[in-house]
């Protein structure tokens, strides 16, 4: 294969990388944005969204396709209940103080790993993709399904954004975020804002999970990778923004893609860390984002 | 807070040594092992409630500290052929060099984002770590040989295999790092940092260079957990890319915060407690992290101050 289709194949495998990242990171953003909660638990409800899907499609049977459906209306709804009763019975508690919230999202984090290796164990398992329809170009055929994970990521994150900026809902949430006490003295319920803020999160990073888990495998430990380049996303995104949020997730997945192709991966990772670091120190509202109020 | 007469501190603290001095006539082998590795291990965490105690700034990468010095230690032993003493020093050269760095850059934040920072910072050494596994042994890790870890005094020799040479060389650091830390935080200096946790703004006010007495904290701190790193080398023989994890970061943060923050003794306690509490429950179950998850959240939501933290505050206010 020649120089440029070898490039479009690792475009198009960074932008299926983009697409699942914009969806967790948004989530990341989202709890970070209207809470200021830095939840490092984000990858294991991740976690969780990919391993509850490989349960449900094993036990639904008949055509692959049913199975996946139900993995991606269940899925995200468990999780969904899981995080809302950890808000409510831990977070919740701790007033939001953001650095007690931390060290408990990290108890949090080794609580959900550790439960998943004993119900569910060490093995990587394979969700059967809903269809396997190729796409044939020139060069090489491309799945179809990658292609469909792409437009329903983008599909979820125009929702998310009709949600933030034209209901209701949405105008609580960033009455919520701007200044939560005002909020509540104009009759705002601020802790059930953050209960849901924080669920939603968390079924943003499942349906992720659920949409990718065909193409790579559930696995107990899966968790970890996608919270590291959430991170990473949200802090060159600018926290709490969503267009910046986006344009970072389909820069990292791309640029993740690329260099992966031509670099070992861990010197990519040590240099992406080492510049994120370096632009959190010198940059800390992100390079897209403005100065933080 | 009462303040303690300096003779009733110090006496106390003279007892808590002379009491690990005793035990080690006493227990059974592997209690006395064990012990040992928990002193080494209390002085990481000694080392990190110098920053998140009393300075207050909660660091998610403490792991690159200890490491710098395991590696800058082991390495030293093993491809080099330097002696315990040189090793040693050459531990905490590079945790202080590193904590240094770190400091310069890490410190310009605060909040949540020097949590993030200090955890990426530290991920990134740990991925040099894998990097250069043709040096450090990668995930695998490397054995310090027996040959190199030899302690020459004099005409005498003491081999840090021998359980009580090991016992008494890591009763002697933990000794001399908890001295130093009762003088410090009792020390003009201490005073400082403790205002800075409190209200900065004031401190600043006041007159204080805040960066500067933070930035020394850090470095304190960072040779301190070199030094249990570059013991944890030399003592037991063995370095890995484990100790640079981010669970090794998490660690010394939950044994200061079981013990007590900004409590002197509270690292030990909370070491010697924690790995009790795993060592027993390893045997029926393999799920320790579980243990970890779960001890961490019972303690931010009922238990902040961890256990000579509420001694302090119920009973004994002159507790340094």
């Amino acid at each position: 294969m020649h120089f440029g289709p070898h490039l479009l194949l690792a475009a198009l495998e960074g932008l299926v990388t983009s697409a699942v990242l914009a969806l967790t990171a948004l989530g990341l953003s989202l709890v970070f944005g209207v809470m200021r909660v830095v939840n490092v638990a984000h990858g294991e409800f991740f976690m969780l969204g990919a391993v509850l899907a490989w349960a449900i499609s094993t036990a639904i049977s008949g055509h692959p396709a049913l199975g996946f459906l139900a993995a991606l209306v269940l899925a995200p709804l468990i999780v969904g209940l899981i995080a809302l009763v950890s808000e409510r019975l831990v977070l919740s508690r701790l007033n939001y103080n953001p650095e007690a919230t931390i060290v408990a999202t990290i108890g949090m984090l080794y609580i959900i790993q550790q439960l998943a290796l004993t119900f569910y164990g060490p093995e990587a398992r394979p969700v059967e993709p809903p269809f396997s329809y190729r796409i044939l170009l020139p060069w090489f055929g491309y799945s179809g399904y990658k292609l469909s994970i792409i437009a329903a990521s983008a599909l979820l994150l125009m929702a998310t954004w009709f949600v933030l900026t034209r209901t209701k809902i949405g105008l609580v949430m960033r009455a919520t975020q701007y200044d939560s006490e005002t909020a509540q003295a104009f009759g705002i319920p601020v802790d059930r804002v953050y209960a849901g803020v924080f669920a939603l999160g968390a079924m943003l990073a499942a349906v992720a999970a659920v949409l990718i888990v065909p193409i790579s495998q559930a696995h107990y430990l899966m968790g970890q990778d996608p919270l590291l380049l959430s991170f990473i996303v949200v802090i060159i995104g600018g926290l709490g923004s969503l267009r910046g949020t986006v344009v970072a997730a389909v820069f990292i997945g791309l640029s993740d893609g690329i260099i992966s192709v031509f670099f070992s991966p861990t010197l990519a990772k040590i240099i992406a860390t080492l510049l994120v670091a370096m632009v959190l120190v010198f940059r800390p509202q992100g390079l897209f984002g403005t100065a933080s109020r | 807070m009462k303040e303690a007469s300096p003779a009733k501190a110090y006496a106390l603290h003279l007892g808590v040594i002379a009491l690990l001095f005793a035990l080690s006539f006493v227990l059974l082998e592997y209690h006395h092992g064990l012990l040992a590795r928990i002193m080494v291990l209390a002085v990481f965490a000694m080392g990190y409630n110098m920053l998140f105690g009393y300075v207050g700034l909660l660091s998610l990468g403490h792991a690159m500290f200890f490491s710098a010095g395991l590696y800058g230690a082991g390495l030293a032993v093993i491809h080099l052929g330097w002696s315990v003493p040189a090793a040693f020093a050459a531990g905490l050269a590079c945790g202080a060099l590193l904590a240094l760095v770190i400091g310069l850059l890490a410190l310009r934040t605060s909040g949540v984002a020097f949590m993030i920072v200090t955890m990426m910072f530290a991920q990134v050494f740990y991925l040099i770590i894998l990097y250069f596994a043709a040096w450090t042994g990668g995930d695998q890790g490397l054995v310090v040989p027996q040959s190199g870890r030899v302690l020459v005094l004099g005409d005498t020799s003491l081999g840090l295999t021998n359980p009580t040479v090991r016992y008494m060389s890591a009763l002697v650091l933990f000794s001399i790092v908890l001295l130093v830390t009762l003088g410090t935080v009792r020390s003009r200096y201490g005073r400082v940092l403790v205002a800075i946790r409190e209200n900065d703004e004031r401190t600043k006010m006041l007159g204080y260079d805040i960066f500067s007495n933070k930035l020394v904290a850090v470095v304190v701190s960072g040779t301190i957990c070199a030094a249990s790193g570059a013991a944890y080398a030399l003592l037991f023989g063995y370095v890995g890319s484990t100790f640079a994890s981010v669970q090794y970061s998490i660690l010394p943060l939950l044994w200061v915060l079981l013990g007590g923050a900004a409590t002197t003794l509270g690292p030990l306690i909370g070491t010697l407690f924690m790995y009790y509490v795993v060592d027993i429950t390893s045997g029926y179950t393999s799920a320790y992290l579980l243990i970890v998850g779960i001890a961490l959240i019972l303690l931010v939501l009922f238990f902040p101050r961890g256990i000579l933290g509420t001694i302090r505050q119920r009973w004994l206010g002159w507790l340094p």
